[in-house]
């Protein structure tokens, strides 16, 4: 029989991840509430991870009507869908092999998905150029990710290749860059500034990394996850000009740019700021940006479609991301139809365009209200700060746990804020994802709450979790009580 | 990267596949010049739809129906179509096939799928949590072989693979770093896949490479070949002396149409040879919405289910699963729709059943008449297909096309597979691309497809064939 030892080691080298532990027990406690275990709550809430639907919120009509035909073509006599919906949905249908979902489509996508795509960037871009040729759809953006971390990954030890990957990133970039073979080098992000990027950080983590292994990647998330900032222009030309001198791949993800609501925020294209830099960067420094259909508005994360957008890439390197692509996970065909109605929506005077608008203006007005109203009643926990988020769908407070706390998690062997969660879970029915699951400092620990949630359901978890973290402090009589200090000292890294 | 030699030297060294190049042909001939047909054919890939054959009623009423629930109130669908619906939305999470799902799949799809497997095996047990959903069966073939394949290791992890063999499985074994031992399947037996040939395929292994799995794909592809239970006897038997993890690739178990063959699977026969093999046998079944009847390819569903597999080994599957989050939906659904179709009785029975019977037919008649055509042209002779959804014809070429060949460079049937494209606008998959004997050459050719269009396919063919075996000759 196969033994541990005759598996594969990068397969026994992934890391196990807090987050399966939490899934785990949550989905244990909701079996024990089917069988009729008695609980102090009637169910459990997930805002671990960002899953719309599963949370309550409700798929765009459009897309999904339009999806319906095109599974299901006689409804293109039903009277009752819109004009719009049936003529798009024949469109779709025809750029479909055999006029069907069920075909194969080309390895990167199907050609008038790539074109509007395409399109899509360039409008946003304010007139930016952008190529069907170098948009390479996928099945979710993570695989899109991979497809290139293959093309950049090789060696060991010092040579190594590493990707310099924001503390904290999001929580399934360190088990990716892991079965990809590649050295995770962290730079802090600025708690203190909003989550910001520093280039001092940048510096001293290349710096560090080129003793160790062989940089040759930038990862980075604007609008951050699960941080919720947002860089300004000034910032993305810093992070530019800091790989263009050090020589790094840009690896961009920008599945939230559709979601920004800071005040006077809004998002700009790392794409947009490099085309407006001086040639000697516009014309060399190579960028992927990826998008997806798990996003804000969106949120169709079981259609498993996204993409990525390659910039100033050498065509010959780029036709290896094709072959890369036709060995990988093929995208589903309705989720490469769903990413053309995200990024070629109705238009004023299409019968769907009224009802379409306020969808969307109804989550990206609940979205900024949650997010308000997380950080301000967080921020008003003693031992808790939270700074304040511009976009994105999290937010993401810093949390002081009680030492004796902490001491016990490591009498558990388990990192303290995942002890919180933990008991969180448990104790409130309530499941957030834990801090170390993105990556921080020692000693410095953090929540992760999903905020794309409908109000009241964000009302329920804000009251268990003030209730619970009100009665732990109680528990443990921590000084902080009735105290806010939050101490922002130097600790070591994590990874 | 802007010099090709920053790449990785693992990716540089990936072979483009001669299948790719053929079809992305195919396709800028669909999209460009028209020249002396009206549009270009193509049956070189295992595409259903897009060879014009429909989807089944029932599988995109569901859909449909899951992706906007209004219709589950709509009187036009029928009953069963709204209930199965409704039930499907009821286990997804927040009601709505935009959610994830856990890394298996739908608990209540897992579900339907053992039951499926235990019934279709007379009863032998199938447990949900030994089944994994993933993005076709492809998806979950490379996730297993991720797992027992030692990238790095010195010497390499070997597979035995019968040959011919489709490209995909072949090109994901590379970019993997496995060694694969080639197990000739013996064509003038119908392509059968006989035990001394695998003894010889291990023992021309030794000193080269450390086999740990055995990969059958039963019906065949492209061979067509189904295989009979004293033959799957002696697999398993083999598999179990020489210590090797059992890959069966089963998704073609629902077109089996030659006269007097049946599929069983691998798992029956290894439950009915008894302890110790059946409990000792490490074995993963896999099977598809892409094929069959459905021939739903663009939806993504496929699953693994895994026998015998050490409890903690069966831990890091979950793992590396894991790291997919989740099958898409409309694939998970599609499985639940192919192994719980509607039965006798039911509202969509009566269409169902005229839809897949007529497919069925259609694909008996194509065989059929392939073999009569093919078989009676010079220089053509293929075996009999007994499943499966492809034709494997051998070429018998002109010294004149062999030497042509080699002047141009070019393999010689990717030389006449690329002239039958630029003269006749068909495009078939060449043998090379799927492992042949040196010196022998092949076309593939998928037979599900209308029944005109295999009208069209075969005069083409014959049209073109007589004329460069006369050009050649």
């Amino acid at each position: 029989m196969t033994s541990l030892q005759q598996m594969n080691p990068r397969v026994r080298g992934i890391r196990a991840s807090p987050y399966d532990t939490l899934q785990s027990l949550a989905a244990h406690i909701t079996d024990q509430i089917s069988q009729a275990a008695q609980k102090a709550f009637k169910d459990v809430v997930d805002v671990s991870s960002g899953d719309p639907h599963k949370a309550g919120v409700k798929p765009i009509s459009f897309v999904r009507q339009v999806l319906a035909v095109c599974l299901y073509p006689e409804l293109l006599h039903d009277e009752n869908l819109p004009l719009d919906v049936k003529l798009r949905a024949q469109k779709l249908l025809e750029a479909c092999d055999g006029g069907s979902v069920g075909s194969y489509s080309a390895s990167s996508g199907l050609l008038q998905v790539q074109h509007s795509v395409a399109e899509f960037i360039s409008r946003r871009d304010a007139g930016v150029p952008s190529f069907f040729q170098n948009i390479f759809i996928s099945s979710g953006s993570q695989r899109a990710l991979m497809v290139i971390m293959k093309l950049l990954v090789s060696g060991e030890g010092k040579t190594q290749t590493g990707v310099l990957t924001p503390l904290p990133c999001p929580r399934t970039v360190p088990m990716l860059l892991d079965e990809a073979g590649a050295r995770l080098v962290p730079y802090q992000l600025r708690e203190d500034r909003g989550w910001a990027v520093d280039l001092e950080e940048l510096q001293l983590a290349v710096e560090t990394a080129r003793r160790s292994c062989h940089p040759r990647a930038l990862y980075i998330s604007n609008p951050g996850n699960p941080t919720g900032h947002l860089q300004d222009r000034n910032s993305i030309e810093e992070v530019i000009k800091f790989a263009a001198a050090e020589g790094l791949f840009l690896l961009v993800n920008e599945v939230y740019q559709d979601s920004v609501y800071g005040q006077s925020s809004e998002f700009c294209s790392y794409k947009k700021v490099l085309f407006e830099m001086a040639r000697k960067f516009s014309e060399t420094v190579e960028l992927a940006s990826f998008h997806s259909l798990s996003n804000g508005i969106m949120g169709e994360c079981g259609l498993r479609a996204g993409y990525m957008e390659l910039v100033n890439m050498d065509p010959a390197v780029m036709r290896f991301a094709e072959t890369m692509l036709c060995t990988d996970i093929s995208t589903p065909v309705i989720g490469q139809l769903a990413l053309e109605l995200m990024v070629s929506p109705p238009k004023p005077g299409d019968a769907s365009y009224d009802t379409y608008t306020q969808e969307v203006l109804y989550r990206q007005v609940t979205l900024a209200q949650n997010a308000q109203r997380a950080w301000e009643f967080l921020n008003g926990l003693p031992g808790m700060s939270c700074q304040p988020a511009m976009g994105g769908i999290y937010v993401y407070p810093r949390l002081n746990i009680p030492p004796g706390m902490v001491t016990q998690a490591k009498i558990f062997r388990m990192e303290a804020d995942v002890l919180y969660c933990q008991m969180l879970l448990e104790e409130e029915g309530v499941c957030v994802g834990a801090g170390c699951e993105n990556g921080q400092e020692d000693g410095n620990y953090h929540l992760r709450l999903c905020v794309l949630v409908p109000p009241a359901t964000l009302e329920e978890v804000l009251a268990h979790l003030s209730s619970f973290h009100l009665g732990l402090l109680d528990r443990y009589s921590h000084p902080d009580r009735g105290v806010k200090d939050i101490d922002l000292g130097e600790t070591s890294t994590r990874f | 990267m802007s010099l090709l030699r920053d790449i990785s030297p693992k990716v540089r060294n990936i072979r483009q596949s001669e299948l790719e190049a053929l079809r992305r042909q195919a396709c800028q001939m669909k999209q460009g010049v028209k020249n002396l047909f009206k549009d270009v054919i193509d049956v070189s890939w295992g595409d259903p739809h897009s060879a014009g054959i429909k989807p089944l009623s029932f599988v995109r009423q569901v859909l449909a129906s899951c992706f906007y629930p209004q219709l589950t109130n709509s009187e036009k669908l029928p009953v069963d179509v709204r209930q199965r619906a409704q039930r499907l939305l009821g286990a997804c999470d927040g009601g709505s096939v935009g959610s994830y799902t856990p890394t298996g799949g739908i608990a209540q799809i897992q579900q339907s799928i053992s039951k499926f497997i235990s019934q279709r095996d007379g009863g032998v047990p199938s447990f949900p949590e030994n089944i994994f959903i993933t993005s076709g069966a492809q998806r979950s073939l490379v996730l297993f072989f991720k797992m027992l394949v030692n990238s790095e290791g010195s010497p390499k992890t070997g597979v035995l693979m019968p040959m011919p063999s489709y490209s995909i499985v072949t090109m994901a074994l590379e970019s993997l770093g496995a060694a694969i031992v080639p197990c000739y399947l013996n064509e003038e037996q119908g392509w059968e896949l006989q035990v001394c040939e695998l003894h010889r395929a291990l023992q021309s292994a030794k000193g080269v490479c450390k086999p740990i799995v055995l990969y059958v794909i039963n019906p065949g592809n492209p061979s067509g070949y189904v295989q009979s239970r004293k033959s799957m006897r002696e697999v398993i038997q083999f598999a179990a002396e020489e210590k090797l993890v059992l890959m069966a690739d089963e998704v073609y178990q629902d077109t089996v149409f030659g006269e007097g063959t049946e599929f069983v699977s691998y798992k029956r026969v290894l439950a009915e040879m008894g302890p110790p093999l059946s409990e000792t046998v490490e074995l993963a079944s896999f099977h598809s919405a892409s094929k069959g009847f459905m021939g739903e390819c663009g939806l993504r569903g496929g699953y693994v289910e895994l026998v015998n597999l050490d409890p903690t080994v069966m831990k890091y599957v979950y793992t590396l699963f894991s790291t997919d989050t989740c099958a898409p939906v409309t694939g998970q659904i599609a499985l639940d729709l192919m192994v719980n179709p509607p039965q006798p009785g039911d509202p969509s029975y009566a269409v169902f059943n005229k839809e897949t019977q007529s497919i069925r037919a259609i694909l008996v008649h194509n065989a059929k008449r392939l073999l009569e055509v093919l078989n009676s042209l010079p220089g053509f002779n293929c075996q009999p297909v007994n499943g499966g959804l492809f034709a494997f014809p051998r070429l018998h070429l002109p010294p004149g096309a062999l030497q042509k060949a080699k002047e141009v460079g070019m393999p010689p049937d990717i030389f006449y597979c690329n002239r039958l494209l630029e003269e006749a606008g068909l495009c078939v998959s060449p043998g090379c691309a799927h492992g042949q004997r040196e010196g022998t050459h092949y076309i593939r050719i998928c037979i599900m497809t209308s029944p005109d269009t295999m009208e069209e396919v075969l005069r083409r063919l014959t049209t073109f064939h007589v004329k460069f075996m006369n050009d050649f000759s």
